[in-house]
């Protein structure tokens, strides 16, 4: 075996640690790292494992409430309480820089790495979302990275078999070269079944499951947190896992089957820096030290280097700890499954973690120190100059429109806009039996039942009396807002998800965020991440929903610049009747729309237009300062739609958002899909002419926040228009829904009077992805 | 009446299975490991959707290979009633036990959507109970779905009865357009000569249940559940 380099000032810059960085390293350790030990300081203080550029920030994040079992950062993912003894895990994470290099790959191991995350808390997996970013379609390079994120995530997630059921597509250029993969994750479990990544019992041996640990992904931690370059990218092709959803599938049914025995200490997978992040992170959290033998580990080539070993990212590996004396149980159920299995250490009371290679020793580290003691950074933040010439742009010069007639086909046909059916088609979203509202309305919805937990599925018994619960999820995220405003634009994206959710019938209880900077010693970019964080905590304390865990990307960014400023926020609400799960599209002829939240913000100079995509498409300005979200507003109606859900009066609920009124009514006329090319069209005729607007395209694709259109039986219209205003939400009725022959969408206006033909609408919408990627 | 609904390493629709028939229907099922060489006291066998054994060199050709197939080829010699939904009906079709094979989809993308099905023939366990002029809609999910035969095979299955189900479009018409994964004949489902094995693409598990947006897929399992309760040993 080659002897290790001599640690050198290059060596460490090498390591993407400061000379500052390596101070630390020696007063920490009294003493000089060695080769080994500088790999792992390497990832353990990357941004990826520490946030030591974000940790002061997300201090700032609300983590608690009555139904947080586990809070934000004290494990892999958080843990909410949902009623019956029943628990909920989940988290958002992010896999970026490996998608960038390597889409599919890359896609499908973050996809893996969610997953393993949430049954590491014992939880068993019951569905997925994703948030995207992609640069714009007309870019081949764009269109190669859109499909190989997409089919890899399918891969992963189909094979595996949990179900995609929802998610959002943003496409623009700021992304081009860096796209962003966050893939969300959620499973379910007994408040009793809730599992610890803690290296608990001195003398309990250490246990490595999984597939055998190769050179794949070394230093992947390391290499998310630099700014991605092409040279980088290159350079680190190898730094890409690759995933195996088949063997993920196995591991965790093992994983449950074991903890279900009672004969788990602690758990913990092997994401970011592999075994080294585990075996440090368990003993930290236990208090202990641990002592592992690499010559144990397996390993799929013969001549792997202790550094190699222990910063291997090697995907589908777990390290458990076992109860004294019951290292059967390991091996009875990891040979069930076929999975190869190692006894590689033991929990110390040294406080250690100490590898030894064939008995020699390699790393000798203090663990705590090493998990905890990252250092903090308190970045210098400044304001960016764009900012002043986006607060000064006003609507001068900007014609307002005399026929919208050609704008609403052009926003319907823009990507961000469009239909995904051609991505969520490729995405298994009906696994496991659960999903009731499938992708394509405002939010995702599940229900529970007895199969979702772990271990039941097994039983001899049947569903029983198992107290059903259902679920609803949302992710959103305008980055053009939070670029545009970050703080306003952090505030809106969670403003968005809770609309999403209560559109949908649920009440949230629990957030997670996945935060996508560039680089944070650019003060400027410091300053969005700064001012987006301050937004999404404001936002996540007005609904209720306390952050539960999460993830920060940096250093995302392409020769051009960073990439928009991309807070993005998944949330989770609880519904509480099947009778209240409620979907975007108008239901039958002669239903009521009514629009609640104010149609304008008398306020917004802009009437609604800053950042819209109306001004994107139609005049090529990516400008303007978005509408404002008022927080107190937004609450107040979320809980007066739920009301008017709980009531039985709301027959359909869609949220206003990219492309405003125009389009959110679009969508109600044709988004609901009977099946495989079977959309179902129905018409509507809308009457604005009673609103005061002074512009037109203000009126009808204007983003003001805060706006939801539901349909009522004719009958049930005024009890809604008057209960709403009664809990001081502005509610007018607008319109009827209209014929399903023929359906036609008819807006009037102050004016004037203009109609769509609903099937040719639906046909821009449905088809603008699959025509761009054919 | 006993259902076991078997369980690869990679089986990723076996609990849906379970729970349809367990309780949906209210019958005892059990999962039956791929490692076991018996089907034991069932009286009928569920191959559910999944990816058995990962499905890496083709889908279904190494769960072939499984000690439980043994068992399940054995059974069905016998006459038991066997049905393979997805993967199931991908490994039923490797095993020898349904003619033809499943090809990539002609997009060559997995395809995640509900779909019509006409029912080509009401002669099987199957189908038994599916009212005439009932198309199904059921969902799909699969990236290997298309179902592939010679002409000669074609032939036979027509001549003997043997297609179940085909893709129709929502106004019933057999056409190619469709057709989400390019079968010949539209074909989404077909039993065995001795009409005792069937197989199907569409997942009648996940729309068993009016929750789920649709509950044509219970008429399949009720066909199966009536076919049982007319066999004259369990009569």
């Amino acid at each position: 075996m080659p002897s290790d380099p001599a640690i050198t000032p290059e060596l460490v810059a090498e390591h993407n640690l400061t000379p500052e960085e390596y101070e630390g390293i020696l007063e920490l350790l009294g003493r000089e790292p060695n080769y080994t030990e500088l790999g792992i300081f390497s990832v353990m203080w990357s941004e990826h494992c520490s946030y030591k550029n974000t940790r002061a920030l997300l201090k700032g994040f609300p983590t608690q409430s009555p139904r947080v079992l586990v809070a934000a950062g004290e494990e892999n993912a958080g843990i909410l309480d949902i009623g019956d003894d029943l628990a909920i895990s989940f988290k958002i994470e992010s896999h970026n820089h490996p998608s960038a290099v390597e889409p599919f790959q890359g896609a499908a191991t973050g996809v893996g790495g969610i997953i393993r995350d949430i049954f590491t808390m014992g939880a068993r997996p019951v569905c997925a979302i994703n948030s995207l970013r992609f640069g714009e379609l007309s870019n081949p390079d764009v269109r190669r990275l859109f499909r190989g994120v997409v089919s890899g995530i399918a891969h992963y997630g189909n094979c595996f078999g949990i179900p995609t059921v929802g998610g959002e597509v943003y496409f623009d250029k700021s992304y081009e070269g860096n796209p962003l993969v966050n893939a969300f994750a959620l499973g379910v479990l007994r408040h009793d079944q809730i599992a610890r990544g803690a290296a608990k019992g001195v003398g309990n041996p250490v246990f490595y499951v999984g597939p055998a640990t190769g050179r794949d992904g070394l230093a992947g931690a390391a290499f998310a947190s630099q700014d991605l370059t092409e040279e980088s990218a290159e350079h680190q092709r190898g730094a890409v896992q690759v995933g195996d959803p088949f063997m993920e599938k196995l591991c965790m049914e093992a994983c449950l089957e074991l903890l279900a025995t009672g004969a788990v200490a602690g758990i913990q997978d092997m994401g970011a820096a592999g075994l080294t992040c585990s075996t440090c992170e368990t003993a930290a959290r236990g208090g202990t030290g641990i002592e592992i033998d690499l010559a144990k580990v397996p390993q799929r080539s013969p001549d792997m280097t202790p550094y190699e070993i222990l910063l291997s990212e090697s995907q589908e590996r777990m390290l458990i700890i076992i109860e004294q004396g019951r290292e059967e149980e390991v091996k009875r159920i990891f040979d069930k499954w076929d999975l190869p299995w190692a006894e590689i250490g033991n929990v110390t009371g040294t406080g250690q973690m100490v590898v030894k290679n064939h008995g020699q020793m390699v790393v000798d580290l203090p663990a705590s120190k090493l998990a905890d003691d990252a250092p903090i950074y308190h970045r210098e933040a400044t304001e960016p100059k764009y900012l002043a010439a986006v607060r000064a742009f006003t609507l001068e010069g900007i014609d307002d429109l005399d026929d919208p007639t050609a704008a609403l086909g052009k926003l319907l046909k823009w990507p961000t806009i469009a239909s995904k059916n051609w991505v969520y088609r490729q995405y298994d979203h009906m696994v496991r039996a659960n999903t009731m509202v499938n992708p394509g309305s405002d939010a995702a919805v599940i229900r529970i039942k007895a199969d979702s937990i772990p271990g039941a599925g097994n039983s001899k018994d049947g569903n029983g009396d198992f107290p059903e619960k259902i679920l609803a999820l949302a992710v959103d995220c305008n980055a053009t807002h939070v670029y545009l405003d970050p703080f306003e634009g952090a505030k809106a994206a969670v403003a968005e998800c809770a609309r999403n959710l209560a559109c949908s019938g649920a009440t949230p209880i629990g957030s997670t965020d996945n935060l996508n900077f560039g680089n944070p010693h650019n003060p400027e970019l410091f300053w969005q991440l700064k001012e987006s964080v301050r937004g999404l905590a404001e936002g996540c304390a007005a609904f209720d929903a306390p952050v539960t865990g999460g993830n920060v990307s940096l250093y995302n960014q392409n020769p051009e610049g960073a990439i928009d400023p991309t807070p993005t926020m998944a949330m989770v609400g609880l519904i509480e009747d099947a009778a209240h799960v409620t979907t975007q599209w108008f239901k039958d002829e002669g239903d009521a729309i009514i629009l609640l939240g104010e149609p304008l913000d008398a306020e917004d100079a802009l009437h609604g237009l800053g950042g819209s995509a109306f001004l994107q498409v139609l005049h090529d300005q990516k400008t303007g300062t978005p509408s404002r979200c008022n927080l107190e507003t937004e609450r107040t109606l979320g809980t007066t739609l739920l009301g008017l859900i709980q009531s039985g009066l709301v027959k359909g609920a869609h949220d206003c958002a990219e492309g405003g009124l125009a389009v959110a009514l679009a969508e109600c006329c044709f988004s609901e899909l009977e099946g495989r090319n079977t959309p179902r069209f129905i018409g509507a005729e809308i009457d604005l002419s009673k609103l005061k607007s002074e512009r037109l395209d203000a009126l009808l694709f204007g983003e003001t926040l805060g706006r939801i259109v539901i349909t009522t039986s004719e009958l049930d219209s005024v009890k809604a228009v008057e209960r709403a205003k009664l809990m001081g939400v502005p509610a007018r009725r607008i319109g009827t829904v209209g014929e399903v022959k023929g359906a036609a969408l008819k807006i009037k206006s102050t004016t004037g009077e203009w109609s769509w033909e609903v099937a040719r609408l639906h046909d821009l919408w449905w088809n603008s992805i699959d025509n761009a990627m054919a | 009446m006993k259902f076991a609904v078997l369980q690869f390493p990679g089986s990723n629709c076996d609990q849906d299975c379970v729970h349809v028939l367990r309780s949906v229907f209210g019958y005892p099922t059990r999962l039956l490991w791929h490692k076991e060489y018996s089907v034991g006291d069932a009286d009928a066998v569920i191959i559910p959707g999944g990816f058995s054994y990962g499905d890496y060199l083709r889908t279904g050709s190494i769960a072939r290979f499984s000690p439980v197939m043994g068992a399940v080829k054995e059974f069905a010699d016998n006459g038991g009633l066997v049905l393979g939904i997805c993967n199931g009906f991908q490994i039923l079709c490797e095993a020898g036990l349904l003619p033809g094979a499943l090809i990539r989809n002609r997009s060559l993308q997995f395809r995640c959507e509900h779909v019509y099905l006409q029912v080509a023939s009401h002669n099987s366990p199957f189908t038994g109970q599916i009212p005439e002029d009932k198309n199904l809609r059921i969902p799909i999910a699969h990236g290997e779905g298309n179902y592939f035969c010679d002409d000669e095979t074609l032939q036979s299955l027509e001549d003997n009865d043997q297609v179940l189900f085909q893709y129709v479009d929502a106004e019933g018409d057999l056409t190619d357009h469709a057709n989400p994964n390019g079968s010949r004949a539209n074909i989404a489902g077909i039993c065995n000569e001795k009409r005792n094995v069937g197989g199907m693409m569409p997942h009648p598990e996940r729309a068993s249940e009016a929750i789920l947006g649709g509950d044509d897929g219970r008429l399949i399992f009720q066909s199966l559940i009536t076919a049982l309760k007319n066999q004259p040993t369990l009569a």
